[in-house]
């Protein structure tokens, strides 16, 4: 092959590695990874070290796969919000039959290599996982109904029951309330967002509840499924993956979470652009520290087992 | 000596290709580590045609 064979004609639009890597969505693969481990590393079967990170990756590149599939068919949503415009394929940098192709060879190769590393359940329940997003919520729900995230939330909510699969082999009471949590804490989390994003949805067309039912509702929605969320949360603790540590965490952030919930409910429309949503946005960050310090005391009661300090 | 200035197209390539051929290369390793640690892990005694020398029972 010589170098005249190489097509040299300029495409501004050509992929660098770094472009494919972000259709993988890295930021909610390293909520799956953590989510998983926590999963697996706090179920009462061990693991092979070396199992457990293959298995962990192959979970994180399922969860990839479906963002690859979700970015390919939400291409004209987010060419249209503020947020996703800058995302590879509306950005011109990935087509979408590559974007396509990577997301469908990865979640078959997930699949296959988790249930090679682990157990054909774990894979069964990914496998699953990945069809809910791509399907269930990116091609189906998002487009329909304002109930989209409460449903398609499931989708983010599997990881933890699949590490506590990939350990055990099966479903217990302790997987589905990690299941739960993730899967009912969803709703605020997302409807806070949207509080603030509100002109981008509804740019885009898309049915959030705060372009549906109005931004009232969307306040109401935030403190019932807030309310919902704290008996599952706190009732973990009363499981074999709880004791004394998650108890105290659980309860400190479901107060304040409640009471973010309320602040939310108290205000209208006229106070949050005044002060540029401030509460709403506090809200928001408080989400992300609210799953995070909930998986971490589920795994800090795992890690204390050994020397006899962890559950009760 | 250089023929031609290279062009920024392939250098976004060489990324793409350099990732590409690191990700093949890491897969290789985590097969063969897999393949490993599952064959140490496994109790052959009781697989099919397994003779009682090869098993160290008697």
């Amino acid at each position: 092959m010589t170098d005249a064979s190489i097509n040299t004609q300029v495409q501004e639009g050509e992929a660098g590695f770094g472009d494919f890597v972000a259709l993988l969505k890295p930021r909610v693969m390293s909520l799956v990874v953590f989510t998983a481990a926590v999963g697996l590393l706090a179920a009462p079967v061990s693991v092979h070290p070396f199992l457990a990170f293959c298995a962990v990756l192959f979970i994180a590149l399922g969860g990839g796969a479906s963002g690859a599939l979700n970015m390919w068919y939400d291409s004209d949503i987010d060419a249209v919000m503020k947020r996703t415009a800058r995302r590879p394929i509306p950005s011109g940098k990935v087509a979408p039959q590559d974007a396509l192709a990577l997301g469908l060879a990865l979640s078959v190769l997930s699949v296959v290599m988790l249930g090679l590393a682990a157990n054909w359940l774990a894979a069964g329940l990914l496998a699953f996982t990945i069809f809910f997003y791509a399907v269930v919520y990116t091609m189906w729900l998002k487009r329909w109904t304002p109930q989209n995230i409460v449903i398609g939330g499931a989708a983010g909510a599997f990881p933890p029951m699949i590490g506590w699969a990939v350990a055990t082999g099966g479903i217990s009471l302790e997987s589905v309330l990690m299941f739960a949590l993730t899967f009912m804490w969803t709703p605020p989390h997302f409807w806070a967002l949207a509080l603030f994003m509100n002109s981008d949805y509804e740019k885009a067309g898309v049915p959030m509840l705060t372009v549906t039912h109005g931004r009232r509702s969307t306040r109401r929605h935030v403190l019932a499924y807030t309310l919902l969320l704290a008996p599952v949360a706190v009732g973990i603790a009363f499981t074999s993956i709880g004791g004394p540590v998650y108890l105290t965490v659980s309860v400190i952030l479901n107060l304040l979470f409640i009471k973010g919930a309320f602040d939310i409910l108290r205000r209208d429309e006229a106070v949050a652009e005044a002060d540029k949503y401030r509460v709403e946005k506090r809200f928001f960050a408080l989400s992300l520290l609210y799953l995070f310090l909930h998986f971490g005391a589920i795994l800090a009661e795992a890690a204390l087992k050994p020397w006899g300090l962890g559950g009760w | 000596m250089q023929f031609r200035e290279e062009h920024e197209l392939h250098k976004r390539r060489w990324s793409r290709n350099l990732g590409l051929g690191l990700v093949l290369a890491a897969f290789v390793a985590l097969v063969f580590g897999m393949t490993v640690v599952k064959v140490s892990n496994t109790d052959f005694s009781n697989a099919p045609g397994a003779t009682p020398q090869q098993t160290g029972t008697k």
